[in-house]
Formats: C-alpha cells, sequence, structure tokens
C-alpha cells in the first residue's frame, strides 16, 4: 500500500515537472486527444484508426505544424469497452487538457462519452457509424463515418433501380447489426418498399441456415440483405451459396473490406454493397474530385504500415483533417472558435467523401458518397 | 482507553475516515476525483459481494448482473419518467432485492460449482435481457442518464456548489458524497458481520451440515446475505449511472462480474478493508498501465498471477501477517 502510494506520488512529481517544462516553452503543442478500440473485438478498427492518426500527426509536423505550432497526439485504448472509452475521455479533458478530440471507435465507446464530453464543451469528431451520434445534432459532436441510415438509402435506392420492392432481411442482433436494422425497416416504409422476411442472428452464431431458410421459403422475397459485423456476414454469405439462393444479395458498408472477400471466398461471387471508394481507387473517373485524396492516403498508408489500407483508418484520416482544418480557420485553439469552425466547413473533399457541415447536420455527407460495389472475380468492381 | 478504541471493530473504519478525509490533498485533478469516486462505489459493492462471498462461502459469478439491473432501473426511472433519484435507487435496491430473492431460494440450495454455474446463468439473462429490449434499454448502444438529484440539489460533475460557505466543485461534491456512501456501506457491513447472523453465517462457510445440526436455518440466511448483497450491488449501480451519466449493457456483463470476484479474491477473502484494497488496485491499474499499451494486458495478468502465487490469502490479509509477524519478532528480541 505505502509502496503504490510512494510510486504514485513519485509519478506525480514527474508529471508536475513536466507541465512546468511544458508551459515554459514558447510555442504550446495543439494537443490531439484519442480513445480508440486499438486492442479488443473492434480492434479491426481502431488498429489503422490509431495508424492513421499517428501517420499524419507526425507528417503534419514534418511540415510545420498548424498555426506555427506542432500537434501533439495523446491516445487510449478503450478495449472496445463503453465505460474505459468514457473514463479515458474524462482523462482527455480533465487530466490532459486536450484541444480536440478525434476517437470513439464504435458508437457505444462514442455515445458512452458524450455526455461528459457536451458538458465539458470539447470539440469531438467520432469515428463511429450510427445515426443516433449526430441524430439529434449535438452542440459538440460531429462525425466522418457515414451513417448506417445512408447506407440503407443507398442499398434500397439501388434495390428499386433494378425493380426490386420486397426484400428478406437478415441481421446481427450486436449494436452495428440491431441499428442497421432499425433504419432499414424505417427507410424501406418511406421509400414503399416492404420488409417481407425479418430474421435476426446473434454475433456467436457458427451457422445461419436455419435463417436464410425462413427467408427463403417466405413468399415474394425479391432480394436479400444482410446487415452485420465481423465474423457473421461472412458465414451468412457462405450459407447463401450452400442453400443455393440465387436471389440478388447486399451486404452493408459493414464488411466492406478485403479481409471479407477473404473470409467469404468464392461465395462472395455477384454480392453487391455500399463501400468508400477506397476500395476502388483505380476504377474511379477521371473527373471524380476523390480520386486523387484516395489514392494518396490508400499509397501512404500502404508505404508506412506496410499492411492494406481500410476503410475505418479513413474516418480517422478524415477526423483529423476535419479537425487541422478548423484550428486554421479558427486561428486558435479555442474551443468555441474551433467548433463553430467545423459546423462551417463546405466542400473539403475527404477519402470517405465530400463533407458539407452545417449547423444541422454534424456528418456533412450525402447518400452518394457511398460506392456501389460488386464482387466480380474475387474483387470488388465499381457498378454506381 | 486508546488501546481498547484501536481494538474495537470501528478501527478500520476509522483509518477509512481518516485516509478519505486526507486524500483530496494528493489529488492533482478533477479526472484523479473521477477516479476516487469510481472506486468508492465499485468498493462498496464489492464490500457487499464479499458478505456473499468471503463471509458465507457462496461464489456469485453473476454479480454485475445486480449492479446493473441497479444502474438500468435508476437510469430508466429518472431519465425515461422523470423520478427524482432518492426514490429510484430505493425502488430499484427493492425491486432487485425481491428479484435476487426469488432467484437465490431455489439457487442457494445448490452447492459448489452448480451454485456458480445457476448465478452464472442469472447474469447472463440480465444481461441478454438488457441488449435486447432496445425499447426500453436503448439496446446495446446504451442510454444516457441525468445528473443525480438530492433533495431538489442537482449534482452534475461540471457544477459548482457551497458547502458551508466554501464553493466547491462538482467532482469535490461527488467524492463527498461517494466517501459518505462508502463509509455506511462499511459500517453495516462490519455490524452485520459482529451480529448473530454474520455468525450463524461464518459458520455455513466453515460447515454447512454442522451449522445445520446446531440449528442454524442455512437456507434462510444464505438467501438473506445473498438478497442483501445484490441490494448493495443495486444501490450502487444506480449510484455509477448518475455518476457515468450513460450506461451500456457492459456494466451488467460477465467480464464485470469476474471483476468483482478478482476484486474480492484479490484484496482477501473475508476481510472487508481487504476487498476496498482489491477494488482501489484493479481499479487503478488500467489507468497506470495505459502507458504500455500493447502491453498493458500481459502486465495486468502478470500482476493478478504474482499476486496469487506469492500472497494466495489476498492482499490485506498477506501485509497484515506480515508486518504482525515482524513486529511480534521485534518484540521477541527485546525481551
Amino acid at each position: 500500500m505505502l509502496k503504490t502510494m510512494m510510486r504514485r506520488a513519485g509519478q506525480c512529481a514527474v508529471v508536475a515537472a513536466a507541465c512546468l517544462m511544458m508551459s515554459a516553452q514558447a510555442a504550446e503543442p495543439i494537443k490531439i486527444g484519442s480513445f480508440l478500440s486499438v486492442t479488443g473485438p473492434a480492434s479491426f478498427l481502431g488498429d489503422p484508426e490509431l495508424k492513421t492518426l499517428e501517420m499524419y500527426v507526425e507528417k503534419i509536423n514534418e511540415e510545420g505544424g498548424v498555426l506555427g505550432r506542432q500537434l501533439e497526439l495523446i491516445h487510449y485504448d478503450d478495449v472496445g469497452n463503453a465505460s474505459s472509452a468514457r473514463n479515458f475521455a474524462s482523462r482527455l479533458i480533465r487530466s490532459d487538457r486536450v484541444d480536440i478530440i478525434v476517437g470513439g471507435s464504435t458508437t457505444g465507446a462514442t455515445m458512452a462519452a458524450v455526455p461528459l464530453i457536451e458538458q465539458a464543451q470539447v470539440p469531438f469528431i467520432s469515428l463511429a457509424g450510427a445515426v443516433v451520434i449526430t441524430t439529434p445534432v449535438k452542440k459538440w459532436v460531429f462525425k466522418t463515418p457515414q451513417s448506417d441510415r445512408m447506407a440503407a438509402e443507398r442499398i434500397l435506392a439501388d434495390m428499386k433501380d433494378r425493380g426490386i420492392t420486397k426484400i428478406g432481411l437478415i441481421s446481427g442482433t450486436g449494436g452495428f447489426g440491431s441499428s442497421g436494422r432499425t433504419q432499414t425497416l424505417e427507410v424501406a416504409e418511406q421509400m414503399g418498399m416492404d420488409v417481407v422476411a425479418d430474421v435476426t442472428y446473434s454475433g456467436s452464431d457458427t451457422d445461419m441456415t436455419a435463417q436464410l431458410t425462413n427467408i427463403r421459403n417466405t413468399k415474394g422475397v425479391e432480394a436479400v440483405l444482410n446487415f452485420g459485423f465481423g465474423q457473421g456476414p461472412a458465414i451468412v454469405t457462405r450459407n447463401y451459396v450452400q442453400l443455393g439462393m440465387e436471389l440478388p444479395f447486399y451486404q452493408s458498408h459493414g464488411v466492406a473490406s478485403d479481409s471479407f472477400l477473404e473470409l467469404a471466398g468464392s461465395s462472395a461471387e455477384g454480392l453487391r454493397l455500399p463501400a468508400s471508394p477506397l476500395l476502388v481507387p483505380d476504377s474511379l473517373p477521371q473527373e471524380d474530385p476523390q480520386k486523387e485524396v484516395v489514392q494518396n492516403y490508400k499509397a501512404e498508408y500502404e508505404a508506412r504500415w506496410d499492411s492494406k489500407v481500410s476503410t475505418f483508418g479513413a474516418y480517422a484520416y478524415d477526423g483529423l483533417m476535419l479537425a487541422v482544418r478548423a484550428i486554421e480557420k479558427a486561428g486558435s485553439t479555442d474551443p468555441e472558435a474551433v467548433r463553430g469552425a467545423l459546423e462551417n466547413i463546405q466542400g473539403y473533399v475527404g477519402v470517405t467523401g465530400e463533407f458539407n457541415m452545417s449547423p444541422d447536420d454534424h456528418n456533412g455527407l450525402d447518400a452518394d458518397s457511398f460506392r456501389i460495389l460488386e464482387v466480380q472475380n474475387g474483387e470488388w468492381k465499381l457498378i454506381d | 482507553m486508546l488501546n481498547r478504541f484501536m481494538q474495537s471493530r470501528l478501527r478500520g473504519l476509522v483509518i477509512l475516515a481518516l485516509i478519505l478525509i486526507i486524500l483530496p490533498a494528493f489529488l492533482g485533478n478533477p479526472f484523479h476525483y473521477e477516479l476516487v469516486i469510481q472506486m468508492a462505489i465499485i468498493a462498496a459493492t464489492v464490500v457487499g459481494l464479499n458478505l456473499l462471498v468471503g463471509f458465507a462461502g457462496q461464489i456469485s459469478l453473476g454479480h454485475a448482473g445486480f449492479f446493473g439491473l441497479g444502474a438500468y432501473f435508476t437510469g430508466i426511472a429518472t431519465g425515461t419518467y422523470g423520478w427524482s433519484s432518492l426514490p429510484a435507487l430505493v425502488v430499484g435496491a427493492v425491486v432487485v432485492g425481491t428479484i435476487a430473492w426469488l432467484v437465490g431460494r431455489p439457487i442457494l440450495r445448490l452447492k459448489g460449482h452448480y451454485l456458480s454455474m445457476a448465478t452464472l446463468a442469472v447474469g447472463f439473462i440480465i444481461a441478454i435481457i438488457l441488449n435486447n429490449e432496445r425499447a426500453i434499454t436503448g439496446g446495446p448502444d446504451g442510454m444516457p442518464v441525468p445528473a443525480l438529484d438530492l433533495f431538489g440539489w442537482e449534482l452534475s460533475t461540471f457544477g459548482r456548489y457551497s458547502l458551508f460557505g466554501i464553493e466547491i466543485s462538482g467532482v469535490q461534491a461527488w467524492y463527498i458524497l461517494a466517501s459518505v456512501v462508502l463509509l455506511a456501506a462499511v459500517w453495516f457491513a462490519l455490524n452485520l458481520i459482529e451480529s448473530p447472523i454474520g455468525r450463524a453465517l461464518r459458520s455455513v462457510h466453515g460447515s454447512e451440515v454442522a451449522a445445520s445440526v446446531v440449528g442454524v436455518d442455512t437456507a434462510k440466511y444464505k438467501s438473506l446475505v445473498f438478497v442483501i448483497s445484490a441490494i448493495y450491488a443495486s444501490v450502487m449501480g444506480g449510484l455509477y449511472a448518475h455518476f457515468q451519466g450513460f450506461i451500456t449493457p457492459a456494466v451488467a456483463s460477465f467480464e464485470f462480474s469476474i471483476l468483482f470476484i478478482t476484486m474480492v479474491v484479490l484484496g482477501g477473502m473475508g476481510s472487508t478493508f481487504g476487498v476496498i484494497l482489491g477494488a482501489v488496485v484493479l481499479k487503478l491499474l488500467p489507468q497506470v498501465l495505459a502507458d504500455f499499451q500493447e502491453l498493458e494486458t500481459v502486465m495486468f495478468g502478470l500482476i493478478l498471477m504474482l499476486t496469487m502465487i506469492f500472497m494466495p490469502k489476498g492482499l490485506l490479509p498477506t501485509l497484515t501477517a506480515a508486518v504482525s509477524k515482524r513486529m511480534r519478532k521485534k518484540a521477541g528480541g527485546e525481551a
């Protein structure tokens, strides 16, 4: 007990000394705080996000920083646990006193930190998907990924173009799947489409043939949509082929990554999903404003980390760039000024899409920023 | 006089109170306060769990279920239905206590592994319900909880309050509240242990057969202490929900139950102050180890493993034994 206290006292002294030294410097660094799920079940989100933040903070610092000040990245790993996300957000705000937070890999982690961030009045750019994060609009909270609602809109619009109006829906019971399911049901009603079959599976299920058979036996189903995350959708895709189902098959943006193609193998052939242009940088038309940004990000990331680029890292790229832009525009790190600048960013072309923020829209993207891709010969092919 | 006082069972309580009074001098910023407040709330829960595990010798692997249920009851009652906090906490405790009694009666007839498995199942069922009842609980994404209000005072960690003319910040007010709650929880537990109920419980721990032979109604006492520890968890869960401002079904998860049990075992089963130390250490480690990043989990495991190998009785009992041994040696040397 005494030993622990002594050690803590020692640590406090070191921290205090470090603080004193830092305040003695003329230009303090701009502190960018981040809490991400770098390890744990959501590590496929947090890992590329952290790598992206680290490499671009380095790059910006080499190029002279922002407003003549260096950037300092302070990050913690929340292990995908919502209450530790909240605690680390508190540590960032109260102990590290960061100027802006870019983080929150999952919707759960983001939402757990939101009440605290709103009270502390620190600008926060979330990297998580669900529509609840920015609807209703929260004063200090922004986000970079498209919402699941936009994904549902994009998928259903593509179905409608193909003359499909009756859908079989299979979704995971986790946060992503169940929020996606709610959004799909709402959008379908608005667009005058029918969800005739609606089944779910839990994250630990290893076989979904029962649910798919249920959909197959439902009369009138014209296409099947799977809203889910992680392993589940790959199993659904394999079962779909094993059952010999031939209806058009859609997945959500939750599995839009090359690793999904590896998991699902040849059974993914012919399925469609909404995704970031990052998966098909070279097939984008020359006049697409995003083409250059996307190609650059992919090249830089893959050269630096020697691993495949992922859409989730791109959310962090856009988050960081939006933060930098807002600080430059505000001309200071004053929270209220930065927040105001963030809210008025127009026409920022990022990897995820073109951002047009407004006081009523803290996401700034529209459904068209998703591209519809189809798997052909084991590769992504741009359809629309 | 002083000697007699030091021998009494209130000695530990006074020391704990002194620590809580002195501690703010070492807390540098509001974040440190937040950590200590969480420690106090979790420690009080574990003190309740220790009554069941350490004294009655029954293992509960589903205690986070009751904690989560208390948290959600408070969150839903105050957030969705606009109750004030105090009735929400009290009614929540009654509801959770009743549930614990209903499930406790049959499962406490089970022994050993079967009892652990039954409590495990109860915890899982609660977590699944919280996860799936999206319309009421917000599902896996969780739900916001309004700030605590006591007698018309809204206690937010960002507010400023005046106490007897001294202005204090929101976290300091919460610190005082959490300290008082922890002291009350410990005081109640200590009294219970020294009461006839406590003696009956310890006899159940020693040998259930022997206890029933001498006329102890083992089933009654076991379910009583199960209910008491569930009420502890429920009230603390409610406070935790108010303090955090946001809850997810993770508060009722299996991992959280295991964390509670680990705190009891690490700190010292059957030692009320030991389990508080266990809670403090386990809450502090993730923050201290945060700087090691990838190695964090490895270090965490290593520390737990070493403690269990070299201090199998838990932190506090082993330390006290070592100290008194040395003192006796010293006294013996002088004589």
